[in-house]
């Protein structure tokens, strides 16, 4: 009778725990009655942290597009007006927006070709051992410096550098020469033609494509290759109405990354190509020498608007689901 | 049935993706021949002669150094406020569902979606709107803000891995909040993490675009390397800057790669 009391005492005095000691034990206490006070409390500092700091800065920007600059003055003027994009139309901003546009799309067209048979290889052939070489082959590149790799490839493409010496001691100088005197993409030499850009921004994006395809082709069972070679297919019937489709959201979701960091990229075209400009440096000349922040900023409206119709479209591939 | 790993690449594939990677090794690895060449005016290939003398002359550069001290600075407080708001943001996103919560993701994407000049200029013209006069904190502001994401993404990743039944086992026994944070969560989450951190890091230590508008005066090394680019003048010590950039950043990547690397392969998604 005792025993049973004293069991049901402790059994009573345990069901409900004596308050925690201390400071932190009665803030937690009151975590555990009141979890959105927790949850209040974690997701205030980040996001106050983006929502002023960054937000803040963006709205600020975008309000300024809507402000124009008085042609005799040079001073901003604050009255609300779409004078400014007006301004975009102007046929040399419409050319820089439709070389950058442009750019972009051939960019990402040819690390699709180039990143697939990386990312097919890493995702069906490579096992062990292999797949982290090829893991972190793609990883180191993706990481390293980007100053780095665009200056690697100031010294490669230079006029006495090492590619023209490749073409002198393969007797093919004259298929360099042929290519650079092309109008468009060709120039006094490779370090500043087109050429030479769109190699460079090849160079420094293509992890971005690698790592989401071999993602996207990781997912495709190996049974289904199988299974349409079995029913008769070719393996070029198989690439094309299995394997391609299944990968193409992969395809999406990398080109997400190399066509919007093409568009907003002023540092490449900078330093390897014409003198022809890119957004990012209108962008960049806009707001610094020329002092034009109204027009700066409805230059960067342009590709917001851009990967907000991409991103939309990638969207409905389900392209999201791959990344 | 024939099992996944017996199948031969066809050669055709083997060379494609062979020399895939070669396109993306070999520019780097020229970058180390070139630090040792004895030309100092152009960019000569092949090497006219090798020698070790630039080593010795840009270890006595001042304005190296102090840009390589700015970048570390900048590098290490970015991080730090970049762990600390990525794993409350993992953690609120992960245990909770909530109104906004997937606007909470976006916000944290959205600095290293849209491309970096726009955050650029964007804090650029907020600092000269509210008269804020360009230091190494308007450097940090804009590093920690694109950081948080690579924090994010590894712990989030992490801690959908972990089960929520531990944090709950832990309360059980009686730990409060903190103690349960002390000995249950941070020991999970430690080496997504840490991970996060190194990759942050590796980020903060090599941003231009951003820093070009935030910085000012004061030149990180990103920002000095950019001048030798443009306006080429001491080619051998830039080569050599180059050189241990390369080498600095690549620890932290494989430290990261060796952390996560059983099941998440976040480490490097969306940079």
């Amino acid at each position: 009778m005792t025993a049973a009391s004293s069991v049901t005492q402790t059994a009573q005095s345990s069901a409900i725990l004596p308050g925690q000691g201390g400071w932190t034990g009665s803030l937690s206490d009151k975590f555990w009655r009141n979890p959105k006070l927790l949850l209040i409390l974690m997701l205030t500092p980040p996001a106050l942290w983006l929502g002023i700091i960054y937000l803040g800065s963006l709205f600020a920007l975008l309000a300024q597009s809507f402000f124009s600059i008085d042609e005799f003055s040079g001073m901003v003027q604050y009255d609300l007006t779409l004078k400014t994009y007006g301004e975009l139309f102007r046929p040399a901003n419409l050319d820089i927006i439709i070389r950058t546009v442009s750019m972009a799309a051939i960019v990402t067209v040819a690390a699709a070709c180039v990143a697939f048979p990386i990312a097919y290889f890493a995702a069906r052939y490579a096992r062990g051992k292999w797949k982290a070489l090829f893991y972190i082959g793609v990883m180191l590149p993706l990481w390293s410096s980007y100053l780095v790799k665009v200056y690697a490839w100031k010294l490669i493409l230079a006029k006495e550098g090492i590619l023209t010496w490749i073409f002198a001691k393969l007797h093919l100088t004259w298929l360099l020469e042929a290519w650079l005197a092309i109008p468009i993409i060709g120039g006094y030499s490779l370090s500043v033609s087109y050429t030479g850009t769109f190699l460079v921004f090849l160079y420094v994006w293509l992890p971005f494509m690698v790592l989401p395809v071999q993602a996207a082709l990781e997912r495709v069972p190996g049974s289904y290759i199988e299974a349409s070679g079995d029913l008769g297919a070719t393996p070029g019937q198989t690439f094309r109405h299995v394997i391609f489709p299944l990968a193409l959201p992969g395809i999406v979701a990398g080109s997400i990354f190399t066509f919007s960091l093409t568009l907003g990229d002023y540092i490449i075209p900078q330093i390897v190509g014409s003198s022809r400009l890119f957004i990012g440096q209108a962008v960049y000349a806009q707001q610094g020498t020329a002092g034009n922040i109204p027009l700066a900023a409805a230059f960067t409206v342009v590709p917001i608007v851009i990967m907000g119709f991409y991103l939309w479209g990638a969207k409905r591939m389900g392209a999201f689901d791959a990344i | 049935m024939r099992s996944d790993g017996k199948q031969r690449a066809p050669f055709a594939l083997k060379a494609a993706a062979g020399l895939g990677l070669a396109f993306m090794h070999l520019p780097i690895a020229l970058i180390f021949v070139y630090a040792f060449t004895t030309e100092d005016k152009s960019y000569q290939w092949p090497p006219p002669g090798f020698t070790m003398k630039w080593l010795e002359v840009t270890w006595n550069r001042p304005d190296v150094w102090d840009a390589l001290k700015l970048s570390l600075q900048v590098a290490t407080i970015s991080t730090v406020i970049a762990m600390v708001l990525g794993t409350l943001c993992a953690a609120a996103v992960s245990r909770t569902k909530f109104f906004g919560r997937e606007t909470i993701s976006l916000l944290v994407i959205l600095p290293i979606a849209l491309p970096g000049i726009i955050t650029g200029i964007a804090l650029r013209s907020a600092f000269s709107i509210a008269d804020i006069p360009f230091s190494i904190w308007t450097i940090i502001l804009g590093h920690a803000t694109f950081c948080v994401v690579v924090v994010y993404n590894n712990v989030v990743a992490r801690f959908r891995r972990t089960s929520g039944s531990l944090v709950e086992a832990s309360m059980d026994l009686g730990a409060n909040s903190f103690q349960t944070f002390r000995h249950v969560i941070l020991p999970n989450i430690g080496t997504a993490l840490l991970a996060g951190g190194m990759l942050a890091f590796a980020l903060s230590f090599d941003e231009v675009i951003v820093t070009t508008f935030t910085a000012g005066q004061q030149s990180t090394l990103p920002i000095w390397m950019l001048e030798e680019l443009v306006r080429p003048r001491q080619r051998p010590v830039t080569n050599v800057v180059a050189m241990v950039v390369v080498m600095v950043t690549v620890l932290p990547i494989l430290a990261a790669y060796y952390l996560t690397r059983d099941g998440d392969q976040v480490a490097g998604s969306g940079k």
